[in-house]
């Protein structure tokens, strides 16, 4: 075995080659044209984008289309690879939705922390005012890197747990178009380098919106970050386009929709978000790409003598707001939506209770995703949009309350009289409640045009962003990673590091996302590098800073107890939580194809009350091991 | 695709989810030509610039003809009568290369420049990537001329000429309301 023999090796040297051949021929066709010798942004465009195409042929996610383009038949390959150790699975195109999940879920893992590591980077800085180790272009650099990052990160974590657990939960063997799913999780791949290489060339300091015409002005970095989101984007309209067909055609027989497990309502929503809404940020960064590499001026309101002989009128900024919003809210929901499925998910679990008014529930996640298309305006309140728009805005930015507010009930109900027991995923789960109502109650001010002419770009909206995204996304993953850690490795997790963990990680964030908040109120504007000491808010800065360093500590303990675990554990039985979930009646670690029989579903999913009731059916021949 | 491996009860279950998943690849589009088509009247508002008409009428003409082809190749293929379905593919394929020549040639080689203004932008943008996934389309039928020579597509088994053909059938409807948005509405400035 050589390391060429690696799937993610081939596609690196994929990506370097094609960078360089697209930059090569781009030069070559400007000399051939008679224009001076030179490396213009639109060369550097298309050497970004053949890259990207290098990679994925590298790695070999286009492989069997290819072949199937020629003709040639291309059996789906399941199971360790022929001649090579079952780990490099893992670091090459692999079918398996299951190999695909923890793909996802480790690019998300190491998102993650680096993103984190340039949160505390910049956070040292903002201890103090006055700068101290930064200037202000590194400092917006790492500030802008550091947004998109997580963002990346929580979108590939996502698509860690539709991927992972939808095909296991719904009771099939696998996604539908399995080759699709490949090609979803490895465009991510030099996505995420692209992103990260915008450092190094320039920087960019827009945040991680990219407004324009900010984002038209700013340095090369920003063109690497326009087109890495683009090719994010990408990987989540495939994804999702399978998860819907997935749910929609797959389901296991007796599992009709509200026989669900409530998880996968909740990534169906998200993939209708995500597989139409995602268009439009793609288009819109697109468009800013273009206006920079070409000078098609979409969003400058500046005339050029050439506008002016052909009678144009100039681009508009608040159109790449608009644009740029209708996708980006929504995309609050794509993340927060898994999340606060897992939140129901894992409830009725460790309440031993049915989860309260499940059809509530299921339907409040359709419609957080329906109605999140129609509140994009409240980020623009202050942008000088038209004024008359700010009441319908606001009315349906304050309706969507409503469906989050079933969930809200429907998670307190459930637990009302259940018999608790505080293992760390239900810890978790409760921190996530805890932070998310933090970030919920955070949230109308700004959502209420009055008040959020106030705190517009101040850190109460940081504050606020980041508990919804911590309380929605974040704890709600890392509690169903402690969750389905003995269904994917066969293992248990350690629970005293684990409680560590939540003991530190969750005061941390409560204490990060108030004195955040606080700060704001007081007068610290988002994005800066330098503050006033005039403000009087060095305690509440020390604080946040404090908080940021508990929490990336607590996650390092995470970290060390996922791979000690999974190595060293003791070993779990098939079903450590007693959950009636379709996946826990099967070994761990999960066989090659899952079910051996399609399990048969002839009850409700949360009866937990009801010793008597069954849920899922197996046939006789499968409960022995594969 | 794969004949021999998959029997025709997998197959039909197969194309089942082919067919949705597609649909939904073109909803997804929706919201991408959508957009543009909303940038347009973001920018242009009640304007438009000043373009050749008979080349639009033209090249809208082609385009429309090419649709037609199309369905009668998959009718073709359905029917697994070789003649109607190789001879409409390529007729398809011209029709569109030759679509494609109207607007990269004549179109882009007019008096608006992709720099010039918001008519620059929005004109190069929304005829831009209209004709990369007329470009694609071609492609496609390329390929699917290939398999069609060799014989690879039967009466119950021929999904890939049919995404083909919806494929192309979809951005020809693209087209129906990029070119009003382009050439027909609004005033010219004087």
């Amino acid at each position: 075995m050589t390391v060429l023999s690696l799937g993610i090796v081939r596609g690196l040297a994929g990506q370097l080659i094609g960078s360089a051949l697209g930059i090569g021929v781009s030069v070559a066709v400007r000399v051939a044209m008679g224009l001076p010798l030179e490396v213009k942004e639109g060369a550097i465009v298309v050497g970004i984008l053949v890259g990207a195409m290098g990679f994925m042929i590298g790695v070999g996610a286009l492989t069997d289309w290819s072949k199937w383009m020629l003709g040639i038949e291309t059996p789906l390959r399941l199971g360790p690879p022929e001649g090579k150790p079952s780990w490099t699975r893992y670091f090459g195109v692999d079918y398996s939705h299951k190999i695909i999940g923890i793909q996802y879920g480790v690019t998300s893992m190491v998102l993650l922390f680096l993103a984190g590591l340039l949160a505390l980077t910049f956070r040292v800085e903002l201890t103090t005012p006055g700068l101290q180790f930064l200037d202000n272009h590194t400092y917006n650099t790492i500030m802008s890197t550091h947004g998109i990052a997580m963002i990346a990160a929580m979108l590939v974590g996502v698509g860690a747990m539709a991927n992972y657990l939808t095909p296991l939960m719904i009771g099939t063997s696998d996604m539908v178009f399995p080759r699709l799913n490949a090609f979803g999780f490895w465009i991510n791949v030099p996505a995420a380098l692209l992103i990260g290489t915008s450092m190094y060339v320039g920087g960019w300091d827009t945040g991680w919106t990219a407004y324009a015409p900010l984002s038209v002005n700013a340095p090369l970095g920003m063109q690497f970050v326009l087109l890495g989101v683009f090719l994010i984007g990408l990987s989540s309209i495939l994804g999702s386009i399978n998860v819907i067909v997935t749910v929609l055609h797959r389901r296991t027989p007796g599992m009709h929709f509200f026989r669900m497990p409530i998880f996968v309502w909740s990534v169906l929503a998200t993939s209708i978000i995500a597989f139409s809404a995602t268009q439009l940020i793609g288009l819109s960064f697109l468009m800013v790409s273009a206006e920079r590499a070409l000078g098609m001026t979409f969003f400058s309101p500046v005339l050029s003598p050439g506008a002016v002989a052909v009678g144009s009128p100039a681009g508009q900024v608040l159109l790449f707001q608009n644009l740029f919003w209708f996708y980006s809210h929504p995309a609050v929901y794509v993340f927060i939506l898994p999340g606060l499925g897992i939140i129901s998910e894992l409830l009725p679990v460790f309440s031993r209770k049915p989860l309260f008014g499940y059809k509530w529930v299921a339907l409040s996640s359709m419609a957080i995703a329906l109605m999140g298309f129609f509140v994009w305006g409240h980020h623009m309140f202050t942008s000088g949009m038209l004024e008359g728009l700010r009441i319908p805005f606001m009315v349906t930015t304050m309706l969507i309350a409503v469906p989050t507010g079933v969930k809200f009930f429907s998670w307190i109900a459930t637990l009302w009289g259940g018999k608790i027991s505080l293992q760390t995923p239900m810890l978790f789960v409760l921190g996530a409640i805890s932070i998310f109502l933090i970030g919920g109650l955070t949230g109308p001010p700004n959502g209420v045009s009055v008040s959020d002419l106030f705190l517009h770009d101040t850190y109460y909206i940081v504050g606020h962003f980041h508990a919804a995204m911590f309380g929605g996304f974040i704890f709600p993953f890392i509690a169903a990673i402690y969750y389905w850690f003995p269904k994917i490795t066969g293992r248990m997790y350690d629970e005293g590091l684990g409680k560590l963990h939540f003991w530190l990680m969750t005061p941390g964030f409560w204490l990060q996302s108030l004195a955040m908040a606080r700060v704001g109120l007081l007068g610290m504007r988002r994005r800066i590098a330098d503050w006033d000491p005039g403000l009087g808010i060095e305690t509440g800065q020390l604080m946040i800073t404090i908080a940021g360093f508990a929490i990336g500590i607590s996650m390092l303990i995470f970290l060390a107890n996922l791979i000690i675990s999974a190595v060293r554990g003791r070993v779990a039985s098939p079903n450590p939580w007693q959950s009636r979930s379709p996946e826990f009646q099967i070994p761990s670690p999960i066989p090659e194809h899952s079910y051996a029989q399609p399990p048969v579903i002839t009850g409700e999913p949360y009866d937990y009350a009801e010793p008597d009731s069954v849920y899922v059916s197996m046939s006789p021949a499968s409960s022995a091991a594969d | 695709m794969s004949v021999a491996t998959t029997t025709l009860s997998q197959y039909r279950a197969q194309l089942r989810s082919n067919r949705l998943g597609l649909w939904l690849f073109f909803i997804s589009e929706l919201f991408l030509f959508g957009g543009l088509l909303i940038s347009r009247f973001y920018l242009w508002g009640g304007t438009r610039p000043d373009l050749d008409q008979r080349l639009g009428l033209i090249v809208t003409s082609i385009l429309l003809l090419s649709s037609f082809f199309m369905y009668l190749a998959e009718v073709g293929a359905e029917h697994e009568n070789r003649r109607l379905f190789l001879f409409s593919l390529i007729m398809t394929a011209l029709l569109g290369t030759a679509f494609l020549l109207g607007v990269v040639i004549f179109e882009w080689g007019g008096e608006i420049r992709p720099w010039d203004g918001a008519f620059g932008a929005i004109l190069y943008g929304m005829t831009g990537m209209h004709a990369l996934h007329v470009a694609s389309g071609i492609v496609l039928i390329l390929i699917v001329a290939y398999n069609g020579l060799r014989g690879r597509y039967t009466a119950e088994r021929h999904w890939g000429v049919e995404a083909c053909a919806i494929y192309w059938h979809y951005v020809d409807v693209v087209w129906i309301f990029f070119y009003p948005a382009i050439y027909l509405m609004g005033t010219v400035p004087t």
